[in-house]
């Protein structure tokens, strides 16, 4: 089986100090792979980075496209990468506010990818629509409202659903249950999950929330000031951590 | 006439101004950005439309302006003797023999021919405006092709409204590459975009130029299943009685009484001397 996507050696600074260093690792289609780290360890940096949105310093980042097999995503012209990014991939940020269109309706919101691929037929743009907010557990009366009026976890939902209408095979998501409460993160997760299983869709997750990769990540990365420090399954790295910063983390999860 | 140079600017001025509408013809659709200067009328009034007739402009044209089809309002009599005075060229209120014609939201009914320039007056030249608050963003959009966003548009007012209820700007795609705002035209007239003479945009608040050259194809969004439709009040005129002409709706006495009468006066003005 080859690999969904390949990366190797990224690196990035931000002038003298470091946004990620030299990370490589493989992603299998399927795969869910989570990374974790405190604040500032570089997550986010190495995220926007893989997803072509930061320009990195060093490193490559193969991705295996339908057309071309793996192609470099960092040396694509910016109209491929572009074209990747609304056709094969899929990116759910951590507010819903930044990924969504706040003063378009919710069928609007989840139709704008499959109009920029070329949808040009009203009546299954609007079906494509009606269809996904159903699986993302939003009314189908709730199509023609603003995300504006909805709640926070609805958003992220409709977030969602935006991303996966076109049927990407690789998704970013950073933070995804970030700012939401409890229960609504267990439904989000739930939802998530099932989306993932269902769809055979590969994933990076990165999370501060150990609970979060503990159910949704197949693979587990843990970053530290920028370098990866410990990789593995998931269980395996949770429940028998070797670095000392793992161990750290895993034994400052609170427990109810 | 010796107070001002030809039509008003400096030299330096139009031979920049003509170089940014060589652009502009030289890439059908795109933004040119220039150097608008200060006219001596307020943003919003024609000052880009303005420059550009100014820019345009030899002594031998013969000028028209128009303001929503007519030639006797405000905006298009003080443009005119604008130039009359600045350029001393020709006026005319006949669309046949002008070779300039600058216009505030209409397209003349009667067809243009090779040799004329027909001048737009831009408030907005960004079709995604509205939807793309950045500037930075929308020309990414632009240079990236990515025009989602504009059916995006269209997507909400079928789903508000049953029906395409953009009835004027209504977004194009030039020579299948750029989006771009005919400016506030009726739709009526966007199928006449694709015409014989030279269109020029200017927008003087936003300082862009744009334009399209003759026998440009010109093609309105729409959808599939539901497509563009060039649409105008469902009345002949009750002056000319045209069928096929773009209509106003005016108030007549103070009894609300109401009349559909064309929008473009040369066109009516010649219907009705011609006795039809």
């Amino acid at each position: 089986m080859t690999a969904l996507l390949r990366v190797e050696n990224v690196t990035k600074h931000y002038g003298t100090r470091i946004g990620c260093a030299e990370v490589s690792f493989e992603l299998y289609p399927g795969e869910v792979m989570g990374i974790v780290g405190e604040s500032g360890s570089g997550k986010t940096t190495l995220l926007n980075c893989l997803a072509g949105q930061l320009p990195c310093d060093a490193g490559r980042v193969m991705f295996d496209t339908k057309t071309s097999g793996l192609r470099d995503v960092l040396a694509m012209s910016a109209p491929e990468r572009r074209m990747l990014a609304r056709t094969d991939w899929a990116f759910v940020q951590q507010h819903p506010r930044d990924g969504l269109r706040m003063n378009v309706s919710a069928g609007g919101n989840v139709g704008e990818r499959l109009m920029a691929v070329g949808a040009r037929h009203y009546g299954e743009i609007r079906q494509a629509a009606t269809d996904w907010l159903a699986r993302v557990e939003i009314e189908a009366g709730r199509i023609d409202d603003r995300p504006t009026t909805f709640s926070g976890g609805m958003q992220q939902r409709l977030q969602i659903a935006r991303n996966l209408v076109t049927g990407p095979r690789l998704v970013f998501m950073d933070e995804p249950t970030g700012g939401l409460d409890v229960s609504v993160q267990a439904r989000l997760l739930d939802l998530l999950r099932g989306l993932v299983r269902e769809m055979g869709l590969s994933a990076i997750v990165v999370t501060h929330d150990l609970a979060v990769v503990r159910l949704l990540a197949d693979r587990l990365m843990v970053m530290k000031d920028g370098h990866v420090v410990e990789s593995g399954l998931t269980d395996q790295v949770l429940d028998d951590p070797q670095h000392g910063y793992t161990q750290l983390l895993v034994s400052s999860v609170l427990q109810v | 006439m010796t107070e001002y140079t030809f039509a008003y600017l400096d030299e330096q001025t139009k031979r920049m101004i003509r170089r940014a509408i060589l652009k502009g013809l030289a890439i059908p659709g795109y933004q040119v950005p220039f150097a608008s200067r200060e006219m001596p009328m307020p943003y919003g009034w024609g000052t880009g439309g303005v420059q550009v007739s100014a820019a345009v402009l030899v002594p031998c044209d013969v000028l028209k302006v128009i303001d929503q089809g007519a030639d006797d309002t405000t905006n298009a009599v003080s443009i005119r003797r604008f130039f009359e005075k600045t350029a001393g060229v020709a006026v005319t209120q006949d669309t046949q023999a002008a070779t300039v014609i600058q216009t505030r939201h209409r397209i003349p009914e009667a067809a243009l021919r090779e040799g004329q320039v027909l001048v737009y007056q831009v408030p907005i030249p960004e079709p995604l405006r509205f939807l793309e608050p950045s500037e930075v963003e929308t020309r990414k959009m632009h240079s990236l092709e990515d025009y989602g966003l504009m059916h995006v548009k269209l997507y909400e007012d079928i789903s508000r409204h049953g029906a395409i209820a953009t009835a004027y700007a209504y977004p194009v795609k030039v020579e299948g590459r750029y989006v771009m705002d005919p400016s506030p035209i009726p739709k009526f007239d966007n199928p006449k975009l694709d015409m014989a003479a030279i269109q020029l945009f200017g927008a003087g608040r936003e300082q862009r130029i744009y334009a399209l050259p003759p026998y440009t194809k010109v093609v309105s969004l729409d959808f599939d299943d539901f497509p563009f439709e060039a649409s105008k009040p469902d009345h002949p005129c009750g002056l000319c009685g045209a069928q096929d002409s773009y209509l106003d709706e005016l108030i007549v006495d103070d009894d609300g009484t109401r009349m559909f009468m064309c929008s473009d006066t040369d066109f009516c003005a010649k219907r009705r001397e011609g006795g039809s």
